[in-house]
């Protein structure tokens, strides 16, 4: 099995238009354990970790910005400018995995995979994250709302590789829950980002549908009635608008019922500790 | 507590394990790690349904594979077609029917596991798939057709003592379940076979519980004497009890000898999880009855013990459930009746715990029952029925143990409970841990109680003897013995023996294998009595040898010597000589064999005297609990355990601190889910364990009354710290929410709908 480790994005686009069918690896932390599972047989691998600009990452003031390289692991998203600039990302990492798998795992396998349990998807969502794809002969960029398609599918076409993202800085409160029946080291049932710009409260939702859930609903009924008067009961009345923007299944990690309900205590949560009630 | 070094690595000291450091370092050899020149691999062929008739086989596409080597199915078992620990009922390789997911159907030897994958691939099986009995009550009633020929009841064992009619003012009864929890051993199940030079025999290098017993099954089914299976313990990767049952020993010998070639199996992950048998998810229904002061004057029950597919050692699991119906308490009279039941579930048998888990979960429900409905605090509605040394239990036994009970409740009760909750708990010390899904206000903490007996070693008559032998030879020891070290510390805790009893410093351990006699199964909290006292008896014989000697040599009665620290001395003289120097150029060897005492069946009542020993342990738990969310976080566990005597204290604790963290995944998150006889969640991923960020604060006391009928006084101690620290956890959960919840694991939707 030929694998492929460029070290510079041109090469590997190059290498992928040759190989369309290869598959792109980063931290493997996805790839690895289906493979030793045998539900993935890779015929060709194009590694991605040697492109150096896939592990650069900056915040951008001028732009309102900050742009993180598809193979930048959680762990560096957890602390540091990159956890002051973006908190509710970096609450996400903490809750992925172990520490390493946080080492490994990268924010583009997150998008790769695309799992609606994809623990970073639900911020990308809620920031209103654009996602950069580039083939050997394009390249592209798409909001993630756009990109995310369904359970594990994505918009990105087979000769191009995701090589990072966008996310614009918020200027209010941003956090991010996520419920396990672990207090560590286990896929979410059911998570929600909430964030405030502008005084203006965006929420989205992993687990809690076929793809992540941005809900616009729930997000202008809040904003109608207005951040200053946000109360504990009003609080209550958003978990509802939040459970019915939800679409729940039952499998044997929760129940649709339980998740309904917990993703609306997880959204009032939230929001009561962006207005700091 | 603080562990205490002492100068010589003897009973009582904090011996270090001789294994550990090699084991933290990752260079130990598991099984897994095993390696032969010119070795094939073998894997299995699972059926993917819970219960279908076989139509057809055809093994011809696994055959053109290029490097395959065998391919073998049930017409090429030369033995016994099926084995087991109590029933031989489970097939070698299924043949006409199916009878649970991941029933072994074929066996390939290849040369490398690609190969055999795609060798499995190739084998066609034609299933007739057929409705499958997957509830309990239905292999009661009747309702459904038999799915195996020794029908569809494994065992039922009724109880009855005293006056069945006898009646009380408080009556309290509740229903429990108990889910199927698993032993996650880390180390999957995996074997070495490597073929005689002769083909007449076969040396199997495995990971298991009990030498003997797998060599006498596989012997069997192999169709060979047992002399020509000679077994040595791979290293173990942990067992739990999920080892008792053979489960690729007779594939991998059987391939091997086919082959005439080393072959070597290891399940992954989710295989493991179809590989061995499970804790017995059970349904019990207990109603008590009581005087106004809370003493217990009888108790009614029924126990249905789902057994999977095949018997495996579910007949005994129920016996520990129906004569640990009373738990720790006095009861008068009582009328139990018990079954265990063939379903196409996943098959049980053993874990720790043993059926007394189950048990365990139910009495301790029903005595916080009981202590509501007396308005009696939890604490003292224990003390006032604890049972005591002398005392009759159920079976009409009379408890011999020592029984320090009252000290193990009234020790845990005086542990300082943990610090309230500040303002700004650390994030991750609350329910959800880094999910960050509470804030203080979400939370509510509580406080519940525990308290069991657990039997020790075999029961019903069965002589679970152990074998050691001691060679002293200039100072040095060598011992023998074929008990399985798979993690408990035996190996740490035979040598700290022969140095107390003999005086030497330099002690080591042959390997452990079958080419010495049994020493019984690791399980039952049983091979510190036995093996213990196997590897005691053969050192004080060869330490009488040694007094004989030296008394020859300087003209005394043998009977005036003693070891003292590293000397023998004449306690009524003066000589005192190192053992090292009065050993000098002499050398002896004897072998012991330890027997317990003799125990009895129980009879169609439920009577006789059924149990070879008990210890005791207190549990007291508090939680934290999410109540919206339904998420909890065990904060604190206060155990004081009857251990007997401490021969290591770090291995107690070792043990209590496991236990605990076993106990605390079945209270809150360990089932494997099978709806329909499927199991839905056979890995890791989603069979949750405890993490570092689940386990709670553990404060241990550890109540030493040696007891006069254990050698060295010593009671086994690995089962009893994860028996009754579930029902503390989900009564600590019942406490904070003031919900009644009957069964475990407590998922969220059990504790926030």
């Amino acid at each position: 099995m030929p694998i492929f480790i460029p070290s510079s994005l041109t090469e590997a686009t190059q290498l992928l238009s040759k190989n369309p069918d290869a598959h792109l690896l980063t931290g493997g932390t996805d790839m690895m354990v289906e493979v030793n599972f045998n539900h993935r047989h890779p015929d060709t691998v194009i590694a991605l970790r040697n492109i150096p600009e896939f592990q650069r990452w900056n915040i951008d003031t001028a732009s309102g910005l900050v742009h993180i390289g598809s193979s930048v692991p959680y762990a560096t998203m957890e602390h540091g400018d990159l956890a002051k600039a973006l908190p509710a990302l970096a609450e996400a990492a903490r809750t992925v995995g172990s520490p390493q798998i946080r080492a490994a795992g990268s924010i583009g396998g997150n998008l790769g995979t695309c799992s609606p349990a994809g623990d970073s998807l639900p911020v990308l969502a809620a920031l209103d994250a654009v996602v950069h794809l580039q083939s050997e002969s394009s390249r592209r960029s798409v909001s993630f709302a756009e990109f995310m398609v369904g359970p594990k599918r994505n918009s990105r076409l087979p000769n191009e590789i995701i090589t990072g993202v966008s996310i614009p800085i918020t200027n209010g409160w941003q956090g991010y829950a996520k419920v396990g029946v672990r207090n560590a080291m286990v896929i979410s049932v059911a998570s929600v980002c909430l964030a405030i710009h502008d005084n203006k409260v965006r929420v989205a939702l992993g687990s809690l549908g076929p793809t992540i859930i941005r809900c616009t609903e729930s997000e202008n009924w809040i904003n109608s009635i207005g951040l200053a008067n946000i109360d504990h009961s009003l609080a209550k009345e958003f978990a509802d608008h939040v459970r019915a923007e939800s679409r729940p299944i039952d499998d044997h990690r929760s129940t649709a019922e339980y998740r309904r309900h917990a993703v609306g205590v997880l959204a009032a949560r939230l929001l009561l500790r962006g207005v700091q009630k | 507590m603080t562990i205490t070094k002492t100068q010589r690595d003897i009973l009582g000291s904090s011996a270090l394990r001789p294994d550990g450091i090699s084991k933290v370092q990752g260079d130990f050899a598991f099984s897994s790690d095993l390696h032969a020149e010119n070795m094939l691999w073998g894997a299995t062929l699972r059926s993917p349904h819970p219960y279908a008739r076989i139509v057809s086989i055809d093994v011809s596409g696994a055959w053109k594979i290029a490097g395959v080597e065998c391919v073998i199915t049930a017409e090429d078992v030369p033995g016994q077609l099926t084995y087991g620990l109590i029933s031989e009922d489970q097939p070698v390789f299924a043949r006409d029917v199916v009878r649970y997911m991941g029933e072994p159907v074929a066996a390939v030897a290849a040369d490398h596991p690609e190969t055999c994958r795609r060798a499995l691939a190739a084998i066609q099986v034609v299933y007739e798939v057929l409705t499958p009995l997957t509830n309990p009550e239905h292999a009661i009633d009747a309702s459904h057709e038999p799915i195996h020929p020794d029908g569809n009841i494994i065992r039922r064992q009724r109880i009855m003592h005293g006056d069945p009619t006898a009646t009380a003012p408080i009556v309290v009864e509740g229903t429990y379940d108990i889910g199927m929890q698993d032993q996650a051993f880390l180390g999957t199940e995996s074997a070495l076979a490597i073929p005689d030079h002769d083909g007449a025999g076969v040396e199997v290098f495995v990971a298991t519980q009990w030498l003997h017993e797998d060599r006498k099954q596989m012997a069997k089914c192999l169709g060979m004497p047992e002399e020509k299976v000679r077994l040595v313990l791979g290293g173990v990767g942990g067992a739990f009890g999920a080892r008792e049952d053979i489960s690729l020993q007779v594939h991998t010998a059987l391939l091997a000898m086919r082959t005439s070639r080393p072959v070597k199996m290891q399940y992954g992950r989710e295989e493991s999880f179809f590989g061995h048998v499970h804790r017995h998810p059970a349904q019990i229904w207990m109603r008590h009855h009581a005087n106004t002061d809370g003493r217990i004057v009888k108790i009614e029950a029924r126990f249905v013990f789902d057994g999977g597919a095949y018997s495996s050692t579910s007949s005994a699991v129920l016996i520990n459930g129906v004569t640990h119906t009373q738990g720790p308490y006095q009861c008068p009279n009582a009328v139990v009746d018990g079954y265990a039941v063939r379903t196409n579930n996943p098959p049980c048998g053993a874990m720790r715990g043993f059926g007394v888990v189950q048990a365990c979960f139910a009495h301790e429900g029903q005595m916080d029952k009981l202590a509501a409905a007396t308005g009696i605090d939890e604490v003292e509605i224990r003390l006032r029925n604890i049972i005591h040394t002398g005392d009759t239990m159920i079976t009409g036994q009379v408890l011999e143990s020592v029984a320090p009970l009252e000290r193990c409740i009234r020790e845990t009760a005086a542990m300082p409970l943990p610090a309230e909750m500040g303002s700004h708990p650390h994030e991750l010390d609350l329910p959800g841990g880094s999910g960050r899904t509470a804030d203080r206000r979400n939370i509510v903490r509580g406080i519940g109680w525990g308290v069991s007996m657990k039997n020790l070693m075999y029961s019903e008559g069965f002589d679970d003897y152990s074998t050691a032998r001691c060679t002293l030879t200039n100072g040095s020891v060598e011992l023998k013995f074929a008990t399985s070290e798979v993690g408990q510390g035996f190996v740490t805790l035979a040598p700290q023996i022969a140095r107390s009893v003999l005086g030497v410093d330099n002690v080591t351990y042959d390997t452990i294998d079958t080419q010495i006699g049994s020493a019984g199964s690791t399980s039952a909290s049983r091979q510190t009595w036995m093996s213990g006292g196997a590897v005691d008896g053969a050192c004080r014989m060869v330490r009488e040898r040694l007094f004989e000697h030296v008394g020859a040599v300087h003209n005394i009665d043998p009977l005036r010597l003693a070891i003292d620290d590293t000397d023998i001395i004449d306690t009524v003289g003066t000589l005192r000589i190192s053992v090292q120097e009065a050993s000098a150029n002499f050398s002896v060897s004897e072998t012991y064999e330890y027997h317990h005492r003799k125990t009895e069946d129980l009879d169609e009542n439920g009577q006789g005297n059924c149990h070879v020993a008990f210890a005791f342990v207190a549990h007291r738990a508090v939680v934290d609990v999410d109540v919206e969310l339904g998420l909890v976080k065990v904060v604190q566990i206060a155990t004081a355990q009857d251990v007997g005597r401490v021969l290591n204290p770090m291995s107690v604790t070792g043990q209590i601190e496991g236990g605990i963290a076993q106990g605390l995944g079945l209270a809150v998150m360990e089932e494997i889910i099978v709806t329909n006889g499927i199991v839905r969640n056979p890995s890791f991923t989603d069979y949750l364990l405890p993490t570092a960020l689940d386990a709670p604060q553990v404060v241990i006391s550890m109540i030493e009354v040696p007891d006069p009928q254990a050698p060295m006084g010593a009671k086994g101690v690995g089962e009893a710290p994860c028996i009754s620290v579930t029902p503390a956890i989900v009564a600590a959960i019942r406490n904070a929410t003031g919900k009644s919840i009957d069964r475990c694991p407590v998922r969220p939707q059990d504790i926030c709908f």
